[in-house]
């Protein structure tokens, strides 16, 4: 029998939904620390379906959590350490107003720690979800190791993380896992594919970083604080994997102390040298797929294939790059496809005039060429990578003007708008593009034109017109006036259900339709402009 | 302050020569040996008046402003004034100035009255004063120092006491802890030095990635209901550093990206072209974006959401081929043109479907041959024409008409078959408005073609019985008596409402019934009129109901609105509409159903005659059908004023509409 005297919001989104503020009353914690805890523990407010249910009936604009997350964040042991901090900090504060020095030194000894191992193997049970969640962890690692370290921006996070990326980015040239880049406006975009799993990322270009008023550092350092953690064992089950020393060795013999030093360090951040393997790794070398069936392996070969040729793009060349060149992209990229590359200076210490220099990166007008070898600009091996091939070098030589830089991220569909130049490189890459450029949106001027009749003046006086022969193709005008109506019928007897999401997906690709009519329109003039 | 110095070495001179003048020069040394004391008070009476001795005045140890006010100083010893020396002149003073060598160091003395010239030891003294030195005259400060406890070790002990024995005794106090210490270790209570923090450590974190059985029931549920964060969206060809020029913006996209607010631009950058990578500055928003991400990871609520993958055109309903729903009117086959101003209302003649009456805004009503398009007889009403009605019984060319002026007429047309108007003519003159009781309310009278009947209110509408005897009258004003029914058979006007039920708009009889419906601005009301009893109150939906119509089984009523709405009022299915659609962009001003073919069709004001193929299905185990098939285009706007009646032809699947622009058109297929 059910209850007549059930409470209202005793069950159901009521009960499974919790306020902020709520939440920060159960977990006793300030809003600062909760905050901590919810970057690390990674956990987020959800959006309740009945959001009046969840607000007992309030319509207030609230942040609602899962009311087991909080539940399973008041055990986490991590909150015990956030007080003790508390406790230190007040401590601290007191014997620093004493000018208590030895006391102060003493409490330093006794700062508390906390360790994230555990909260780490908890968001990613397994490894291949800590590779999906890898792309923002990269990001701001690679940010953080930009940044010259202040009073919020400890000296060693931001050694941490030069240290780790660097790690990541010598995995990936010896696993050879770069897919695609792409240099924007912004930085830097890398793909890179483990274990199957895409994983992309943004490099701030190598300038300064500008100096921001409207960030809070202290959320950023949260989360690098957690992604140093995760990235470390990533990097070392990556290492691992392919047999790699992990701390990263580059001759076999370097002691722990050697390791330490500051030369050795440039040496590996420099990403010119490859690292020592592990001889007794016995890695699986992948060989030729095994016979697949199905489509399924069309796709994988294709991969397989495409990775090969990735692998051998730059094989036995000898690049090097002029100091005005971004050296650490330049390197990772040209490393990832087999290449070699110097510069002057340490850690290669390769001269300009040497012989074995078979291609020579430039970024600035040359005047004096040398014979035996290419003279190119960065932005060829950046394509070169895209475009899975080795490119012809006349179009990017030091002074002409580049050919446009596309984004290898877009996936062209049927009625966008591709750059001619874009259509050219999908081409060359062995893909069917002659739909796409049938769907290509026409302007008004490629549509075929209905010739104006001229029409004759009226003779005057008595006469005789010549009979008009019955065009075919009038009916097929009526017949698309008829479809359309039809078509107008349809959409006035739409279900009230699905009218918005049709309105809204209409006018969506009205939109695209007319971005890509407009960008078409620019090329031509652009066109037009460049002729002249 | 000059005094006070003079006076200090004064008494230091004096003193010297004092002590050494009573040794030298004592008269009373006799007195010396009796009392030891008194040479004590000799000494310090010859001291006392040494003081005396020098001052040149008689006035005694007092102040020497007492006297200021006085010419003299004191008294001699002959009791007479001592006169205050002169004061010197200033010239005086410059001339002694510039005599005397030593003026800069004599200095006047007011006690005296004498100026005192200063000796050199005191000048010395009083330079180290002024600058701040010690002032004794060769005081030296810094004198060389000798320690007692040197830094030297010492043969010798400095004093010869003895070691005290506390200083071999251990200390109890020392003891008392050490013994603490020693039974905390003993009883493991004891914590050691912290040792040194140790350094992070990597390890395999996944090793026993096979463990995931090992998982607890609600670890695993949390992996089940964990949302990932969509991923940032992938960089498009605008963004990168050398785009195609089509990318780039032109002055008016910038000015519109800069002008967009923040959160509304499609891209958070403005693409620009570099001509070489060297060139490229560091983006100054790329920490903020990095930010912005991470406060979306933390702070952005998570809500899974089906997204539709579909051509858009799936998910409009199936309608039936419209070829397969023919015939319906399509194509706009002429106009007929007449009237001068609005046409407010048509009729079609009833079965054959040959003569088309209208009413306009002209004060006329004008009888069209369909067939041809043509007008055939115009009859001037002398006031504008709100309502035309073709009586239903085709045998009678019988046109009832309201027009302004509280007035309705009903004509002979006198067009048509002449059987048939001589049927009519003498009906109406067998019309008895002789037998006009006294004092009823509405007037008829009879005139040559016609029977006139004036009606307390204007008109709005005029609409007749199916059995051509009864018609109704609704009034423009909001009254309780709005309604009226004529009788043509008695000349008998009554009325059946008394009570003001809503404003109403429309009234129609029921097709096969003695029953009445009455639309108000939001209700339809059913009567029965033999019974005199309402039987059904419907609820429309209709903010403001502007026309009704019933079908021919009277089961279906289809109602207009002002408010763009057409309602379906199925009686068998309740008092709520069966359908509802809005497919007008404005006021419905009307709605036809067709006699034979399962057609409607609603006029609006925004231009445009919607035709839906509608059809009425008696039994209950199929539902109605209503499908727009076509949307029909005619009059041109007049006063956003366009399409302002409709009806259908009898027979063929014709729609006539008659426009605001003055003409009626004709659709066919």
């Amino acid at each position: 029998m059910k209850d007549r005297f059930k409470q209202k919001y005793s069950a159901g989104a009521a009960v499974a939904y919790i306020s902020r503020k709520q939440a920060l009353k159960k977990l006793q914690l300030t809003l600062k620390d909760f905050r901590r805890l919810c970057i690390i523990k990674g956990i987020y407010p959800h959006e309740p379906a009945h959001k009046k249910q969840a607000n007992k009936g309030s319509t207030a604009n609230k942040v609602f959590y899962y009311r087991k997350d909080i539940n399973f964040l008041a055990h986490e042991p991590i909150i015990n350490k956030f007080r003790e901090n508390k406790i230190f900090l007040r401590k601290l504060n007191h014997l620093k107003a004493k000018r208590e020095e030895d006391k102060v030194k003493k409490l330093y000894e006794h700062k508390p720690v906390y360790n994230l191992d555990t909260i780490v193997k908890e968001r990613y049970p397994t490894f291949g979800s800590a590779l999906r969640d890898l792309d923002d962890a990269l990001s701001l690692c690679f940010t953080f190791a930009m940044l010259p370290h202040t009073r919020v921006l400890k000296e060693g996070m931001i050694n941490d993380c030069r240290r780790l990326t660097a790690e990541f980015m010598h995995y990936i040239i010896e696993s050879q896992a770069l897919r695609n880049t792409f240099i924007s406006i912004k930085g830097i975009y890398y793909q890179a594919e483990i274990c199957g799993e895409k994983i992309t990322w943004i490099v701030p270009h190598e300038r300064g970083l500008p100096h921001v008023t409207d960030v809070d550092f202290t959320v950023l350092v949260t989360f690098v604080e957690f992604y140093i953690a995760m990235l470390g064992f990533v990097n070392f089950k990556l290492f691992q994997g392919i047999g790699l020393y992990y701390p990263p060795q580059i001759g076999q013999t370097a002691s722990a102390e050697e390791m330490e030093t500051e030369d050795y360090r440039e040496k590996i951040y420099s990403l010119a040298k490859p690292l020592a393997k592990n001889k007794d790794f016995d890695g699986v070398e992948d060989d030729e797929p095994l016979d697949l069936l199905g489509e399924d392996s069309d796709a994988l070969a294709q991969k397989i294939h495409e990775a090969k040729t990735i692998k051998s793009l730059f094989k036995g060349f000898v690049f090097y790059l002029n100091r005005e060149c971004p050296k650490e992209a330049l390197a990772f990229v040209i490393r990832s496809c087999g290449g070699t590359v110097g510069w002057e200076g340490a850690p290669t210490e390769l001269s300009e005039s040497s012989k074995n220099i078979t291609h020579q990166i430039v970024d600035r007008p040359m005047n004096k060429l040398e014979n035996n070898r290419l003279y190119i600009q960065p932005q060829w091996a950046f394509d070169c990578l895209n475009a899975r091939r080795r490119l012809p070098t006349d179009r990017y030589m030091p002074g002409v003007a580049l050919p446009p830089h596309f984004s290898p991220f877009t996936s062209e569909k049927a009625g966008d708008y591709i750059p001619f130049e874009r259509l050219e490189e999908l081409r060359s890459m062995g893909k069917d593009v002659s739909e796409l450029e049938a769907a290509i949106p026409k302007t008004a001027d490629e549509l075929p034109k209905r010739k104006k009749e001229v029409k004759a003046e009226p003779k005057k006086g008595m006469h005789v017109t010549v009979g008009q022969m019955h065009k075919k193709s009038k009916e097929k005008y009526h017949d698309i006036v008829e479809k359309t109506q039809e078509l107008k019928m349809r959409e006035l007897m739409i279900s009230k259900k699905h009218q918005r999401v049709y309105h809204s997906m209409k006018t969506q690709f009205k939109r695209n339709r007319n971005d890509a009519l407009k960008l078409k329109k620019k090329a031509k003039l652009a066109k037009v402009a460049a002729a002249e | 302050m000059s005094t006070k110095a003079e006076d200090i070495p004064k008494k230091g001179k004096r003193k010297s020569t004092s002590t050494k003048k009573p040794i030298k020069k004592d008269e009373f040394g006799e007195k010396l040996d009796v009392k030891p004391v008194l040479p004590k008070v000799v000494d310090e009476y010859d001291y006392d008046s040494s003081d005396e001795e020098d001052l040149r005045n008689t006035i005694g140890n007092i102040p020497i402003k007492w006297y200021d006010d006085e010419e003299h100083i004191g008294y001699d010893k002959h009791g007479e004034k001592i006169i205050k020396p002169e004061k010197k002149g200033e010239i005086e003073t410059f001339l002694e100035k510039m005599e005397d060598p030593d003026y800069w160091r004599k200095v006047f003395d007011r006690q005296s009255g004498t100026d005192i010239k200063l000796t050199d030891e005191q000048i010395e003294k009083l330079q180290n004063i002024a600058s701040g030195k010690y002032p004794t005259i060769g005081y030296n400060p810094y004198e060389p120092f000798l320690d007692i406890y040197s830094s030297q070790k010492e043969i010798h002990p400095i004093d010869n006491i003895p070691a005290p024995k506390a200083r071999f005794i251990p200390s109890k106090d020392e003891m008392r802890m050490v013994s603490k210490m020693v039974h905390a270790i003993r009883m493991g209570w004891a914590i050691g030095p912290k040792e040194k923090k140790e350094e992070k450590k990597v390890y395999d974190l996944w090793a026993s990635e096979d463990s995931m059985d090992n998982l607890t029931k609600s670890q695993l549920s949390r992996m089940r209901v964990h949302m990932p964060a969509p991923k940032v969206t992938l960089p498009t060809h605008a963004e990168s550093y050398n785009p195609a020029e089509e990318y780039l913006f032109d002055d008016d996209e910038k000015k519109k990206w800069e002008e967009t607010e923040k959160e509304d631009r499609v891209m958070n950058f403005v693409p620009s072209k570099f001509d070489s990578l060297r060139k490229v500055p560091q983006y100054d928003k790329f920490i903020t974006e990095r930010f912005e991400r991470c406060l979306d990871l933390y702070l952005a609520p998570r809500q899974r959401k089906m997204r539709i993958h579909a051509d858009p055109t799936d998910l409009l309903p199936d309608l039936p081929n419209p070829n397969d729903l023919r015939p319906f009117p399509t194509n706009l086959a002429f106009y007929m043109r007449g009237h001068k101003g609005q046409v407010r209302c048509i009729s079609m003649e009833p079965e054959k479907g040959e003569l088309l009456a209208s009413g306009g805004q002209d004060g006329t009503v004008r009888i069209w041959m369909l067939a041809t398009g043509r007008c055939i007889k115009t009859f001037d009403m002398g006031g504008e024409v709100t309502s035309v009605a073709f009586s239903p019984i085709a045998e009678r060319t019988m046109l009832a008409v309201a027009y302004e002026g509280k007035h309705i007429a009903i004509l002979n047309t006198g067009c048509g078959d002449k059987l048939h108007i001589q049927q009519t003519e003498q009906f109406i003159s067998e019309v008895p408005t002789d037998e006009q009781e006294d004092g009823a309310v509405v007037h008829w009278r009879k005139a040559k073609d016609r029977v006139t009947l004036t009606l307390p209110n204007e008109v709005r509408q005029v609409t007749w019985h199916a059995k051509g005897d009864y018609l109704a009258t609704v009034a423009v004003d909001d009254i309780a008596k709005s309604v009226y029914v004529h009788q043509m058979s008695k000349s008998k006007s009554q009325c059946p409402f008394t009570k003001r039920k809503g404003h109403v708009q429309a009234v129609v009889f029921h097709p096969t019934q003695a029953r009445l419906f009455v639309a108000t601005k939001i209700h339809v009301r059913e009567y029965d009129l033999a019974r005199c009893v309402l039987i059904k109150k419907l609820i429309t939906g209709i903010k403001h109901i502007s026309s009704i119509v019933p079908d021919a089984s009277g089961e279906n009523l289809f109602l207009g609105g002002l408010d763009r709405r057409f309602a379906w009022m199925d009686l068998q299915m309740g008092n709520k509409p069966w359908k509802k659609l809005k497919h007008h962009t404005s006021a419905i001003r009307s709605v036809a159903y067709h006699k034979k073919y399962p057609l409607l069709a609603t006029v609006s004001d925004d231009g445009s005659a919607m035709v839906y193929y509608a059809r009425i299905y008696s039994d209950f185990s199929k539902d109605n059908e209503l499908y727009p098939v076509k949307r029909l285009k005619a009059h041109e706007k007049a006063d956003d004023l366009s399409m302002l009646h409709t009806v259908w032809h009898p027979i063929q699947p014709w729609l006539i509409t008659a426009g605001a622009d003055g003409s009626i058109a004709l659709f066919t297929y």
